[in-house]
């Protein structure tokens, strides 16, 4: 188990002392600027030998994706933008960083940008999130105060703006260039790439989008070495995690954890166990809505929570939110619902998607009811190929996946259900 | 899905002096030209202001920052969290209905809102003071079942909770936000298994709790006298 001196967010549950006096008392704000005078090749080197990947869903190197900002302005000025537009259903480990540990977050947000030669940056927050923006922009100021932002920030010589813009309510935004798109005061509808953001992102200009997590451990990164993130987990897949546990076991929470732990450990050591006890362990979305559902055996015997792992049992690490199901649920039903929400979140861009998400969430529907036929099982598969791949950015793919994973492990449960609907109707047909 | 303006509109909206001070220096935060940006947390604004957001409401913003109404029009037409027609006076409670609060009881929660405000959602209560809403994930999934209203999230509900949460509403109170089983954040119920050391000398409540707490009125009363100057608009 992660000990709590390897801990990066020290204030996770927001128990400890939250404003800037108690974030230096932990550590952070530390000679933030001998940090910076590593210089931007030396940081963005450390990161990319750290082998942190991005904590927003997809896993891309942090430090690769910082490569590819310009090293030379050509007279554009260059953007980090933050995305704390966490809406992944099971997700809400960012909601704690912003609200209880602010301070992980600014001060990454000052180091990275200037790792990638912006001077300002934007951090984008869901609009539902009222408190958390009040309290993160109470949290900027201070450090503006201090003089940690601004002209000459943490007396680096370095001059940035750090702004605080949020969103109001689409979970598309939290796509890299749907959220550019609704940062310029636009409908959150995907960009074509390329380009990409680095060549032309946030008003043309060169830009780099990163997770609220993503950038909240940089500055421990680089405080405490490459190395030492590197300590924890399997190759390919280092460093501490926040993981989200939800749904049917004793203690759901936010806890960070060391990568590849294993599901056991991560369940038992820190959510008291799966409610009911192991036996009654159905199935697990190991990361977030848009991963394919696992069964309950195949996680309790040998799951590793890590993007590998779980990718080679093909499904995702994703946002490490973890939804736990027990035997009461209609695994059906929750998958039902995951397609709802597609449904209603899609932007309706691209026809495989738009059209897609209410077909497949209309089927869907029948299959929990039991009103279908088996072949339409194979017909949902296939139309859920059809739309995978097929639009401008992942959510089409994310509609899809969930939909994958159930037919892939429970088809003999949606098989079972339209068959007893059938038999009934003909015992009832046969008995009138 | 689809989403269209009420068709009972008042006449006009301006910003209160206070919330043009405001936006204008949310304008400042984006480069010269590019104040369109502002759009999204200008019309959240305006929402607060008035407690829907009207078609005048939206074209005085496009006019604040210099856009084309169709523009304006889109935006507020495709995020979710603008109420396009009136919502109830104390309180619009949103109810997270996506998997993990469902699999936890959010749907003996919407059963509680049919039979405590209206059957249908999106519909204002008899008495004007409530109305409700299904919503997709609001990001508090270890708290799960939890709604929204106003500002503030209420957690780990379950029916009595929530029907006290209603009930004090109603009776012109303001409950207190946040966990309703005396967590305090999201840390496991039974007790920390990480950062022991921190629990000895903590705040009241969590972040988000201690500024709604501070605040003292949790929720923005909405004045519902707002729509007695109508047109109806033009189809």
């Amino acid at each position: 188990m992660l000990l709590d001196k390897d801990r990066i967010f020290t204030n996770i549950y927001g128990m400890h002392d939250r404003s800037l006096k108690g974030a230096i008392a932990r550590g952070h704000w530390d000679e933030t600027k001998k940090l910076i005078q590593k210089g931007p090749e030396n940081i963005i080197n450390i990161m990319k030998e750290s082998g942190l990947r991005g904590r927003g869903g997809a896993g891309f190197p942090t430090g690769l994706k910082w490569s590819f900002m310009p090293k030379e302005s050509d007279g554009r000025p260059s953007y980090l933008v933050v995305n704390a537009d966490e809406s992944e259903p099971g997700t809400c480990k960012d909601r704690e960083i912003l609200r209880h540990d602010p301070h992980t977050l600014i001060e990454g947000c000052l180091i990275s940008s200037f790792a990638i030669n912006a001077n300002v940056c934007y951090i984008y927050i869901r609009g539902e999130y009222v408190r958390e923006r009040e309290v993160l922009q109470a949290a900027i100021d201070e450090c503006y105060d201090a003089k940690l932002l601004g002209r000459n920030a943490a007396g680096s010589g370095f001059d940035f703006d750090l702004y605080l813009h949020h969103g109001a309510g689409a979970y598309i935004c939290g796509e890299e260039t749907a959220l550019l798109e609704s940062l310029e005061g636009r409908k959150g509808m995907p960009r074509m790439k390329p380009p990409f953001p680095a060549g032309a992102g946030l008003y043309g200009c060169p830009t780099t989008v990163n997770n609220v997590e993503s950038i909240a451990v940089v500055p421990t990164v680089l405080r405490r070495g490459a190395e030492w993130f590197k300590g924890f987990g399997r190759p390919n897949n280092h460093g501490t995690k926040l993981f989200a546990i939800s749904g049917h076991v004793n203690n759901p929470c936010v806890v960070e954890e060391a990568m590849s732990i294993t599901f056991e450990e991560l369940i038992d050591k820190h959510c008291g166990g799966i409610r009911g006890g192991w036996k009654n362990l159905k199935a697990v979305i190991p990361g977030g809505s848009s991963v394919p559902c696992l069964p309950g055996d195949l996680m309790h015997k040998d799951a590793i929570m890590d993007f590998d792992w779980l990718r080679e049992n093909q499904s995702g690490l994703g946002t490490a939110a973890v939804i736990v199901m027990d035997n009461s649920t209609d695994i059906i039903k929750a998958i039902w619902r995951l397609s709802k929400f597609y449904k209603h979140e899609s932007c309706g861009q691209c026809t495989p998607c738009r059209e897609g998400t209410g077909w497949m969430m209309r089927v869907m529907e029948r299959l929990v009811s039991g009103d279908a036929e088996v072949h339409e099982i194979d017909m949902l598969l296939d139309v859920t190929k059809q739309v995978e791949g097929h639009t401008i950015c992942a959510l089409g793919d994310a509609a899809a996946w969930p939909i994958q994973g159930l037919i892939r492990h429970f088809r003999h449960e949606i098989e079972e259900r339209v068959g007893s609907k059938k038999s009934g109707k003909i015992s009832a047909f046969a008995a009138g | 899905m689809l989403r269209r303006l009420h068709p009972i509109q008042p006449e006009a909206f301006v910003f209160s002096n206070k919330n043009k001070a405001w936006a204008n220096e949310q304008i400042k935060k984006f480069p010269k030209g590019r104040q369109a940006s502002a759009i999204i947390p200008l019309l959240w604004r305006a929402q607060e202001q008035e407690g829907w957001l009207s078609r005048p409401a939206i074209e005085y913003v496009a006019d604040f920052l210099g856009m084309n109404y169709i523009r304006a029009l889109e935006v507020a037409t495709f995020y979710f969290m603008y109420h396009l027609k009136p919502v109830g006076s104390i309180a619009h409670v949103q109810v997270c209905g996506t998997t993990s609060c469902m699999i936890c009881g959010s749907e003996n929660l919407m059963d509680i809102c049919k039979e405590l405000i209206s059957v249908e959602q999106n519909t204002v209560s008899e008495d004007g003071k409530f109305s409700w809403e299904e919503v997709e994930c609001l990001g508090a999934c270890s708290n799960a079942p939890m709604i929204q209203i106003g500002k503030d999230y209420y957690e780990d509900l379950n029916a009595e909770s929530f029907k006290n949460i209603i009930e004090t509403f109603r009776s012109g109170k303001i409950p207190r936000p946040g966990s309703q089983t005396g967590r305090y954040s999201s840390e496991p119920l039974k007790g920390l298994t990480s950062l022991k050391d921190y629990e000895s000398d903590k705040n009241q409540f969590n972040a988000s709790v201690q500024l709604a707490d501070s605040f003292g009125d949790t929720v923005k009363k909405i004045n519902p006298n707002k729509i007695k100057n109508t047109a109806v608009v033009k189809e």
